[in-house]
């Protein structure tokens, strides 16, 4: 079970995969996320659905090997099976019938569960545009099954090496000056990002809509460490969301929360490598 | 004629300061003549009162009977006539309300350690290590039970018993239940665990881990798939919190995460598991049901230098066993009763700093006959601490609730059921345990297994 039927390398730390995993595609929608697990004791990794075929039994998963669970992921090759993978977790993105036009906006692995999004939205006869940044050329991941389905593809990155120079609430601002306009907003990166999109979206009043990826254990409400503030409310991200009105989540407060294991993740890495 | 002793045989126990610093077993049981001589205590009672406390009917006194004439392997035949888990119920029961609380020997002085007789039995049984299967006939009824926690097995092991094909569908990695994630490996160790496990599947109980119901398949799709009956064992598996400012601060756990890290991650293992947990060197937890206990037993043993339970009522008031609450004294951890908290403090980084707390003193008995709590105004203090565990209960998990036409639920989460049966409100689907009556004991979860094992049977008889 879990067999890996496809893998790659989308630049140095970024990994594609491709999974056999019937219970996860009979269901699953876009916004909903897997929990992967490879070894005996291995930890619970939670990955937001990037691509499913029902047909073929399969989920893509995109995942960025930074600590140490991800980092022995990545040596998995094909015709390797996952020790576990459950899905689908969460709700599906809550899209509304009314958008005509959106606008996507990812950053680094962001653009893996924004394209499952956006690729259901345009199938469903929403025109969408996509903005993709990246530290440099070789962060920008997707963009060219982007280009099959989206209007427009605006690439960013912080050098300059691909696209135009800047982050990606440049594009955003410039866009909607120029008297673009959009529906909704659905931005997935990291969280720093995805509170500056927020804070610019709400100026120009465009509702947006963010996935969270914190801290969990399940991810099917029982250990409540993925707990967010949305509106002044305590919801659990693996049920409640993932996605959540990002006018209404207290950033700050995920990235503290975020935080809360950095050192054990340290010295993790640290033994690791010994 | 009986032992007249007005006390229990002592089973023997680590040292409460060797014990606060591992995850071993903290009791050691009984050898073979402590068990007989215990069970020499017994009055054999003609009424059998034993027998009316306890869930799941287990034949007390006949067992106890046997263990007498050092018959092991008889009294182990008598007890799994009724209990599929006896290595497990003879640690985690709360004899004291049941079985031993009935027991005619506890009007003068303690009443026979059923419970640890039990323990002896199974564990006897399963260091002989018998992997014998009964013989089966199929009936060719396919039965799906969702969750492997102990009404879940209970009924499965029950249903493959007559004949049934029955799979478990389990959410998680890892079969058992709150008897994986919740109850930790000191108390009840998940190498016994898994060989209970294995006395179901060897029955030809087929588990499928890594399936959540309600969201991987629905119970429409189960019954699509060919599956007949089926049982919502899914447990009270949602924290609930304070709803006090600061909870979402970094160092507040909900006991579930606290214990699934340690337990079901094995987080304890540092430098083994990747899963990691972190302790201040002072925690609070919130709550005194055996989840607080076993949240502050293993703080301890993480490394906390002191570990406070933190409750509003007072020590009559105490839900967890009696056991639990007297070794958590033994082993150092601090119990600030009637101490109510209204506020966890942080610093600038967001990191528990404190806890503010208001005392609390017992005003006139409420609805319930308990005397209710009220707050003495100006008694405020900080309590200083970096961990917080919340261990006040939990709710039903809404997943299948929520994906499930015609399933009727209580205001709380609760499934409703018919409690002679365990139906729901919908045709053909069963539930019981914790998802029915909210967070409760392993035993009582059983009980409801069986009896929805027992109606499922039933049905198919008509």
């Amino acid at each position: 079970m879990y067999k890996i039927l496809k893998k790659e390398v989308l630049n140095s730390a970024v990994i594609l995969m491709e999974v056999e995993a019937p219970y996860v595609a009979f269901r699953c929608e876009p916004g909903q996320f897997i929990i992967a697990r490879i070894g005996d004791e291995g930890e619970r990794i939670p990955l937001t659905i990037a691509d499913f075929d029902r047909e073929k039994n399969t989920i893509t998963i995109v995942f960025q090997a930074l600590g140490y669970s991800t980092k022995e992921m990545a040596k998995l090759e094909v015709g390797d099976s996952f020790l576990d993978f459950v899905g689908p977790l969460g709700s599906p993105a809550p899209f509304k019938k009314e958008w005509k036009r959106i606008i996507g906006v990812a950053g680094g692995v962001g653009s893996a569960p924004l394209y499952c999004q956006l690729k259901a939205l345009a199938e469903s006869g929403v025109s969408c545009d996509v903005i993709i940044g990246g530290r440099s050329a070789e962060f920008v991941i997707l963009a060219d099954l982007f280009a099959k389905f989206c209007d427009h593809v605006y690439i960013m990155t912080d050098d300059g090496t691909l696209g135009d120079k800047g982050v990606v609430t440049k594009k955003l601002e410039e866009l909607i000056q120029a008297g673009e306009k959009y529906d909704h907003v659905i931005t997935i990166g990291p969280l720093i990002m995805m509170k500056f999109v927020v804070q610019m979206t709400k100026q120009y009043d465009i509702p947006t809509s963010v996935s969270l990826n914190p801290i969990m254990i399940d991810g099917t409400g029982m250990c409540g460490g993925c707990r967010v503030t949305v509106g002044g409310e305590t919801k659990f991200a693996c049920v409640d969301g993932p996605d959540f009105d990002g006018f209404a989540v207290d950033f700050d407060e995920c990235m503290k929360r975020q935080s809360f294991f950095k050192e054990e993740e340290h010295e993790c890495n640290l033994r690791m490598a010994q | 004629m009986p032992n007249m002793s007005m006390t229990k045989v002592p089973m023997r126990e680590q040292e409460p300061n060797v014990r606060n610093k591992n995850f071993e077993e903290v009791a050691l049981g009984y050898t073979e003549d402590m068990a007989v001589e215990e069970a020499s205590r017994c009055l054999n009672c003609k009424h059998k009162p034993c027998m009316d406390g306890c869930p799941v009917n287990v034949p007390i006194p006949g067992f106890i009977e046997a263990v007498c004439a050092r018959d092991f392997d008889k009294a182990y035949e008598i007890i799994t006539s009724e209990n599929a888990l006896p290595a497990i119920c003879g640690r985690v029961c709360p004899q004291e309300n049941q079985c031993e609380g009935k027991c005619v020997r506890g009007i003068k002085g303690e009443p026979v350690s059923i419970g640890r007789l039990e323990r002896f039995v199974a564990d006897y049984h399963m260091a002989k290590g018998d992997t014998s299967v009964p013989e089966i006939t199929k009936n060719g009824h396919k039965v799906a039970v969702v969750g492997s926690g102990p009404s879940g097995i209970t009924c499965a092991g029950e249903l493959a018993k007559k004949g049934y094909d029955v799979t478990i569908f389990e959410a998680l990695h890892k079969a058992g239940g709150v008897l994986s994630y919740g109850i930790p490996e000191f108390r009840l160790p998940k190498s016994l665990v898994a060989k209970e496990l294995e006395n179901v599947t060897r029955l030809g109980v087929d588990i499928e881990t890594n399936v959540v119901v309600g969201r991987s398949l629905t119970v429409d799709d189960l019954f699509e798939r060919g599956y007949e009956a089926i049982f919502l064992g899914t447990g009270a598996g949602l924290p609930n919190f304070l709803r006090i400012p600061g909870e979402n601060l970094l160092g507040v756990y909900s006991a579930n995460e606290f214990l699934t890290r340690v337990n079901l991650m094995k987080a304890y293992k540092k430098g083994e598991a990747p899963t990691p947990i972190k302790v201040g060197k002072k925690v609070a937890v919130v709550g005194a049901g055996n989840v607080a206990m076993d949240a502050a037993r293993t703080a301890k043993r993480l490394g906390a230098e002191e570990v406070y339970i933190v409750y509003r009522r007072g020590e009559e008031e105490i839900p967890a066993r009696a056991e639990e609450v007297h070794h958590a004294k033994e082993e150092g951890i601090l119990f600030y009763l009637l101490n109510n908290p209204i506020k966890i403090l942080g610093d600038d980084n967001g990191y528990v700093s404190g806890m503010e707390i208001v005392k609390q003193e017992l005003g006139e008995p409420d609805a319930s006959g308990r005397r209710r709590p009220q707050p003495i105004e100006g008694s405020n203090y900080v309590l200083d601490v970096e961990t917080v565990v919340i261990a006040i209960g939990q709710s039903p998990n809404p997943l299948i609730r929520q994906t499930t036409e015609g399933l009727e639920t209580q205001k709380w989460g609760g499934i409703i059921v018919n409690e002679e049966t365990e139906e729901t409100t919908r045709e053909h689907v069963y539930a019981g345990g914790d998802a029915v009556t909210g967070a409760a004991t392993v035993i009582l979860a059983m009980g409801a297994g069986k009896k929805a094992a027992r109606a499922i049977d039933a049905s198919f008889q008509e």
